[in-house]
Parts: structure tokens; sequence; C-alpha cells
């Protein structure tokens, strides 16, 4: 039985330790916001938030995240705890960044991870970290002016619901890179990167 | 054309979750239909309303195309409620069912609205037409006396008004009258088309509650993921399912159908691993041990293959279209340019691979999916059952929300695989490709060459033009013979050439055929498209004039291109050629404001440059610019515009961004879009080995919309032709390299 909080609420999930998050998350808990894209983190579709960063849940077992606070795009939500009113969303809907949308759970995941740790992003920063998130109808020149006006709105961006829940910090919790040029680098993490708790390249 | 029929009183509403006493407008079968008489039993059969406007008036619309990201649940609604004089707030859109009776459903090359825009807004306009009767009845007064307007109807003369609401019921008794006598509106008195409104899903999207085909859940149901031959044509001569079988929640292990060429539409066949959950089935499907024979298109590869179809377009082929003599001239070898381009298989990759669920009862069938055609599916589904014509409306076929489509998802292989599946292990199943299928399995877009020949004039054109093609047709799908394209598919930008040549010959290639071709956005106009673009741009650099110029001077006097005067028989994308002419003035707007807008003739930085192209596809007209730099053996985009005359535009906010995703589409064709084929085999698995286009590749995007009152075009594909050739070109301008041969991630690091 592993243990978890997801979306602020605990659960317990009886399934293989090595079944990856994305497929407990749509297939047992039926949270179908979280999409499957590549199945080998490439694409950045099935994003989720754990502890308030961004991970590939297609790639992450659920032994690696066994006591942690995840949030799906179910649970984004603004200070308050509004559920689908973070600043990433509201800007989402403005500028009617979605096409298909299948996507864009993932990209407002990664974007709003990007947010709490870097709540000013330059033009280089947005790129860098959402560059694993792809998105075949070409919606990136709006999620680009997304991210921006989220930023501009709400200084210290979203919170997801589980980052408030645990009270962390984004200083604490968040990793950045080990190196002393770019000190302000968002890691998106692998399964394994995480479970072992490296703070290596980006995925 | 549909009639319009009054429904309001049919039991089925209920059913529907439509209250007693709305006013409900049906729509009933495309006249000359065999089924015109068919029953009204079956659940499915009976929802197929269009217009429903209940007491509280709020209205209800269907949308009867599907969605993939185009906006058509909002367009097509938006189009309605315009003729209808509906308040857009108070409007609910409902997806329509697989059914007959809602004429065409099959949602692919650009035509929901180019093609059925006046269908659509006789539903809204029927609908108002009744309101208004409705209300002249209570008054007592003439029914020109009163008028529809934002959700009422109003007396002109005393500016009484009663809402929809309180009309829906009086209404509902009321005979339809004929769609055809109701007069449309002006487009000058349009409040709706042409305005953004709010979209349809987009809140549903952005909290994570939309629901694509991958979404539905539903109880006691299986998740199967299947092996299928790794060639075409290829067979399971055995298997061992004993390891697989121990798998923690695998249930059960099923051979698939074999499948025979000509392929069609069908599943491929192979071994479906069926489990209680997703990770279940994929690690039971490592565990499957098969034997297959491969058939006789292994031995086909793409690299050679190329070369072959290279060498066949430098030969003069079968004639599709002259006019005049090309052969008995002697060309001037300095003012003459021959060049071949190539175009590998390309796939679509939408973000949604495909998937479906189906539960099957005896004659009984139920499906869950995103399609783009979803009659197609339902009907190849039936032929699967066994079930007869009249039978057809056993099946209900659910319309999901794709996540991207593309054209790959106008197939129904992934909803017969689930039927398949459901109707031999008894119990619902959902069936999910893996990345790796989506891209393994598909239905490419053909490789192809085109060769394109001619002679500049003293006058600053060209004439004695030659353009040939070679690729393996579509119409394989349905006759392992077929090896020339139709000419519905040699109109895509091939045959249509819209120059004032005196000399001209337009030439097919006969080729085999060796993976599954399918339509990916904008079809033979990619290749067409590029060939095309490229050769302009490389006639004005041997003419040392601009680009735009050439493309001014090959289009020649305003007039309208009849290429059936070439002795080609042109389809024009099925659409009127008077009211869709090949209009030559609108083409050369449309260049000089792409020229003018992205100030393509500027002078540049050493290392940079412009390319510009355009073509005419799918009844719209699109130029693309682009600027890249080349440094160090890599191209970066720096700024791309596309600049659009579509006719009518209905939302105009669609427009621009089908225009961008065109643009970052055509980006990922031109810099790195490559299958490659070895041994029959797909080489291709992912998005690591299939790259396409990330943000950081995505530059600064402009979109300019050409106003007009002409009828409507298409616009989900039309956006994509021009934009190849518009890089490669500008990487030409940049660095003197002329890339011929996609993907230009062959010669530079994109």
């Amino acid at each position: 039985m592993i243990k978890m909080t997801l979306n602020n609420k605990p659960v317990e999930l009886d399934v293989n330790p090595q079944m990856p998050l994305l497929y407990a998350l749509r297939d047992e808990l039926k949270l179908t916001g979280t999409k499957f894209g590549c199945g080998a983190g490439q694409c950045g579709a099935c994003t989720v938030h754990v502890n308030g960063q961004a991970m590939r849940s297609c790639v992450t077992p659920v032994s690696a995240i066994a006591e942690q606070a995840i949030t799906t795009i179910e649970g984004l939500a603004d200070h308050n705890g509004k559920l689908g009113e973070s600043a990433v969303q509201i800007a989402w809907r403005e500028f009617k960044v979605p096409q298909c949308g299948y996507c864009q759970s993932g990209q407002m995941m990664s974007a709003a991870a990007l947010l709490q740790a870097i709540p000013q992003p330059s033009d280089e920063q947005i790129i860098e970290h959402m560059q694993g998130n792809i998105c075949r109808c070409g919606t990136y020149k709006r999620i680009k002016a997304a991210i921006k006006s989220a930023a501009t709105h709400s200084s210290a961006s979203s919170l997801s619901a589980s980052h408030s829940a645990t009270g962390n910090s984004a200083d604490s919790t968040l990793p950045v890179s080990t190196s002393p040029s770019n000190k302000s680098k968002v890691e998106v993490f692998s399964a394994s990167q995480f479970a072992s708790k490296k703070q290596g390249a980006s995925s | 054309m549909n009639a319009i029929e009054n429904v309001s009183r049919r039991g089925f509403l209920k059913v529907a979750g439509i209250s007693t006493g709305a006013f409900v407008l049906g729509i009933s079968l495309p006249v000359g239909t065999a089924q015109a008489k068919s029953s009204t039993g079956a659940l499915s059969h009976e929802l197929n309303f269009f217009v429903s406007i209940a007491s509280d008036s709020m209205v209800t619309l269907v949308c009867h195309r599907s969605e993939m990201g185009q906006g058509i649940r909002t367009s097509v609604p938006q189009i309605i409620a315009e003729e209808l004089e509906a308040d857009w707030h108070k409007v609910t859109v409902v997806q329509a069912k697989a059914d007959a009776k809602y004429g065409s459903q099959g949602t692919a090359g650009s035509a929901s609205i180019r093609n059925h825009f006046t269908s659509i807004r006789q539903i809204g306009a029927v609908a108002r037409d009744m309101l208004e009767q409705a209300a002249a009845n209570i008054w007592q007064v003439p029914r020109s006396a009163v008028k529809a307007h934002k959700h009422y109807v109003v007396h002109s003369a005393t500016g009484e008004k009663i809402s929809f609401g309180e009309l829906a019921s009086h209404a509902a008794k009321l005979t339809p009258p004929d769609s055809k006598t109701i007069k449309l509106k002006a487009n000058s008195d349009f409040s709706l088309i042409g305005k953004d409104v709010k979209l349809t899903d987009l809140d549903d999207i952005v909290a994570g509650k939309a629901q694509y085909a991958q979404d539905i859940q539903l109880p006691d149901m299986l998740i199967a993921t299947i092996v299928r031959p790794p060639v075409v044509g290829g067979k399971v001569i055995s298997f061992d399912a004993s390891e697989a079988l121990k798998v923690k929640g695998v249930v059960n292990v099923i051979a698939l159908k074999t499948r025979s060429i000509p392929v069609g539409i069908n599943p491929l066949g192979g071994v479906a691993v069926l489990a209680n959950n997703t990770w279940a089935a994929i690690e039971g499907r490592k565990k499957l041990k098969i034997k297959w024979q491969l058939g006789d298109k292994q031995n086909h590869n793409s690299n050679e293959f190329s070369k072959q179809l290279v060498k066949q377009v430098n030969q003069q082929g079968e004639t599709v279209a002259s006019k005049g003599d090309v052969y008995n001239h002697q060309y001037n070898e300095n003012n003459t340019i021959a060049a071949t381009y190539t175009v590998p298989y390309i796939h679509h990759a939408p973000m949604e691979t495909p998937a479906a669920t189906a539960v099957v009862n005896g004659k009984k069938c139920t499906i869950w999916a995103g399609t783009q055609n979803p009659q197609w599916a339902k009907g190849t589904v039936a032929r699967e059952l066994g079930l007869e014509k009249d039978e057809q409306d056993n099946i209900e076929l659910n319309v999901t929300l794709m996540g991207g489509a593309f054209g790959r998802k106008s197939k129904a292989d992934f909803i017969v695989e689930a039927v398949e599946l459901a109707k031999a292990s008894k119990r619902p199943v959902k069936v999910i490709w893996s990345r790796e299928d989506d891209i393994q399995h598909g239905y490419y877009h053909s490789i192809s060459a085109n060769y394109c020949k001619a002679e500049l004039t003293a006058n600053g054109s060209a004439d004695h033009w030659i353009s040939r093609n070679a690729y393996p047709p579509i119409g394989w799908l349905w006759n392992a013979e077929a090896k020339v394209p139709s000419d519905n598919q040699l109109a895509l930008g091939f045959g249509d050439i819209p120059f004032a040549l005196k000399n001209l010959s337009i030439e097919k290639h006969a080729v085999d055929s060796f993976v599954r071709p399918g339509w990916v956005r904008s079809v033979a106009c990619i290749n067409n498209g590029f060939a095309l673009g490229s050769f302009v741009d490389e006639l004005a650099v041997k003419a040392k004039l601009p680009t735009r110029q050439m493309w001014l001077n090959l289009l020649g006097a305003d007039r309208h291109v009849d290429p059936n005067d070439n002795g080609f028989k042109y389809s024009n994308y099925n659409l009127d050629l008077a009211a869709h002419p090949i209009d030559t003035k609108r083409m050369k707007d449309l260049i000089n404001l792409i020229s003018d807008k992205a100030k393509v003739e500027q002078e540049l930085p050493e290392n940079q440059g412009w390319g510009i192209s355009f073509l005419r596809s799918f009844g719209s007209f699109v130029a693309a610019a682009t600027k890249v730099e080349v440094v160090n053996n890599k191209v970066t985009v720096l700024e791309m515009h596309t600049a659009v005359d579509c006719g009518i535009v209905i939302t105009p906010d669609r427009v621009k961004a089908q225009m961008e995703g065109a643009m970052v589409f055509g980006l990922s064709i031109a810099l790195m879009g490559e299958i490659s084929v070895k041994d029959g085999q797909v080489q291709q698995s992912n998005f690591h080995d299939y790259p396409v286009a990330r943000i950081g590749q995505v530059p600064e995007m402009h979109v300019h919309i050409v106003k007009s009152d002409a009828p409507p075009g298409g616009i989900g594909e039309p956006g994509v032709p021009p934009v190849a050739p518009s890089i490669t070109n500008a990487i030409y301008h940049a660095s003197k390299t002329r890339i011929r041969d996609l993907p230009v991630s062959k010669v530079f690091t994109v």
C-alpha cells in the first residue's frame, strides 16, 4: 500500500510499486486530466507536481512518490485554494491558448512550477523550462505570452494545492541547478532522478 | 440538402434531457438516401436534433462535425446562433453521434465550413423563422411585423417583445418552412459571424475536465495494447502468451483477425494483451513471444525508394495536363532550370495517440472514439459485426474530443480493433496505442519526388514549364493495383498551376506502395507546394529578381484560371469554380501583402535571409514569409508570417490559431520530420527520433487575415503548404545553400 497526498487529500494505492504514477492516476484513481503522450518522459503531457516541482508522471513509479504531495491539473488552484483559478489557468483562458487541448494540462503544470520557482522568468528561462512540453497543434506563441501574463499579474504566481498543504517554501523544495552559472534553472525530474534524490541534468 | 423537421413532440426528448415544451428541430435524411424510411427505433437515431430551445430560453445546438483543435465546436454553433439570433451566452453545445441524418460528418479536407456554411445557416434560419411566426400568431399581426433580435422576437411597431423561451412551446406546434425559402442574413447584418466568442471547450480544457477518447472509463473495462505486424501485410504465424498471462493484472491475450492487402481502414492484425490497467497491459506485452510472417513488403527501403522516385520524375511521365508544346522546344541552357525536390514519409503524431472504447452485446455495440469520420467508422464497424445496412443503428458511436488528429483519425482501424476485442472478450475494451505504435503503424504522407523545369522569358517570367511528380497514391489503400494518384489528389497544388504559361506539361508517374499512405494535414499540397514554392524562388534567383516579382510575373494579368482549359479534370476541392475561382488578383494581392508586412526585401545582416512562398488550397489563399539565420551550419528561424485570404471569417481568433499552428506544423515538416523505412519497417519510434517542433524553435509569428466577403474557404490545412518552402528559400537567401530534399536536418543543424 502506497500512501500519498493527492490534491490535498490523503490517498492509498494498492498497485504494483513499479507502476508509473500516470497510470495510477488515470486507471486507478480515475483522474484523467493528466495525459499520456509518449510514455518516455519526452513530451511532457503527463506533467504533475511532486512537492511543487514538475515531474513526468509517465516515468515516475508510484514507489518514488510514497509519502509525497502530488498535485494534478484537477488540483491546480489560486492562493485561496480556488480550483481552476491559478494564475496560469486564468492566463491560459485569456490568451485562448489551447487548440485540441490535449497537451495543455501538462503545459500548465510545467508553467505553474516555473512560476513558483521563478516568479518573473526571462524569455530564455521560459523556453528552457517549457522545452520538454510538446504541443503538436503549435500553441507555443500563446504559451509564452500566457506565462508572461501570469507572471505579471501574479508576482507570487500560483500555488499548487499540495504545495500549500505541505507548507514548504519554494526555496527549500524546488531543486535548482548545481551549476553556479545558472542558479535559477528549474529542473524537470525523471523518476529515477527523483527516486534517488539526485539533482542532475534535466530530462 | 437535408430537410429540417419539427421533432418537439417526439418521446425521445426526455431521454436526451430536454424538457417538455421545448421547441426542437431535427434533421431528416438527405433526399435520396436508401435509409430514408428508416425507423426511429434505436436511441442513437433519435438524438439527431440540431436546435432545441427550452422554456427557460436555454438553447442547445448540435455540432455534427468533429473537434480536433480547429474550433469547430465553436464555429458551427456560432453560425447556427447567428441565423437564429440567439444570445451566445445562452447556448450549450452537444456533440452529434454518428448518424447519416446529419449528412456529411467527415471532418477532413478543411471542409466543415467551406462545404456546409449554407446548410448550417439554414438550420438556424428555419428555427428563427418559426419563432417569429409563433410571435406573429400570438400578437395576431402579419409575419412581416415581427423580427427576432438577441433571443427575443420583437414587434417592430410597438417594441413589445417575447423571449425565445416563452415562444418555444408555440413554435413547437408549427410546421417548418422549406429552408430554401428562408432568407439568410446579409453579411452586413452579422453580429456573431466574424466576431470572437467564448470558445466552447476552453474552460473544460483549462480545468483538465475535457474528455478525450483516452479518458473513457467504464465499469469492468479492460485496457488493450496490441503488437501489430512490423511490416504492412505481415501475419502472426504463432505466439506464446504464457509469460504475458503471468503478469498481475493481465486478463487475456487475444490474436486479432488476420488482415490482408488492400488494407483499407481496417486494423493490421496482431496480438492484443488485455489487462485491468494500462501498466499491466504494457508489462504483459513485453513478455509476448510472436513469430511473424513479414510478407512481401519487407524489402522496402525508403532511401533506395526515394532515389527511384527521383529517377522516375527525371523522365517523361503520363500527361495530366498540357498546353502548347514543351518537347519540341530548344531550351536555352543559360536560362533554364530543372530541379528535383523530395519529401520523405511524414507522420501526424497527434499528442493523443489513437484510442477507442467499445462494448459489444450481440448485435448491439456502443463505441466512444475520437474520429474525424464518425459515419465511415460506424459503417466499417457494422461490416465487421456482420450487420445488415438497416441494422446500422444498433451501433451507437459517441464522438469524443480528439487530442489532435491532422488526418490520422479519419481512419477507423483503431476503432475496429476495440470492437473486435470487446466482442472477443465479452467485456468493455479500451484500446490504447503507445507512442511507438502510433509512429510505426501510421498512415503516412507519401514519400515523393517532384520535378520542375522551365525557361526564363525576356520579360522576367518563365515558360515551357514541366511539372512532374511520383508518389505512392492513397488509392492503394483500397486497390492494391493502384499506382497513380487520382485526379482529386493531383489537383492539390499540381494540376491547378495558376501561371500564365503558353507551353506547359504536367505529368504523373506510376509508383508501387509499401506502407499505408494517408492524408496528413494538406496532403499532396505538402510536396507539390514545396516544389512549386521552391522552384519559383529558384527562377527568381536565376532571373535576378525579387521572389515577389517572379510570382507576380508568373501569375500575369488579373483573371480566373480554369485548369480544365489544359485538359485536366479539375475538381477544385469539390467547390464550385465560379463561386471559388482561382483568382490571380487575390493571389497577387496576398503575395504583395506578405512581402510588405514582413518587409521581405529589407537589407539584412550577413547570414540572414527572407523566403516567401504561396499556395491556394482547399479554397483558401495563403502566403508565408520566413526569416532565418544560418551560422556555423545551424539554421535558426527568426520570424514567420502568414497572410490568409479565406473569404468570410467565422471565428477570427481560431483562424489566427490555425495559421499559427500551421506555421509550427510546416516548420516541423521543413526542419526535421522524417519517417524512414528499412526492410519494410518504420525506423522511428518516439519523439527522440521523430522530433517535432518544440517551444525553443518557434520564433516571433504574425498572422495577417484579409477581410473578405467571398464564400468561405478551408482553414485547417491551407496554412501548411507555403511554410516549408518559405523556410528553405530563406535558407538559400541566407546561405546560398539550396535545400531540395526535406528535411533540412539532413544538411544543417536545426
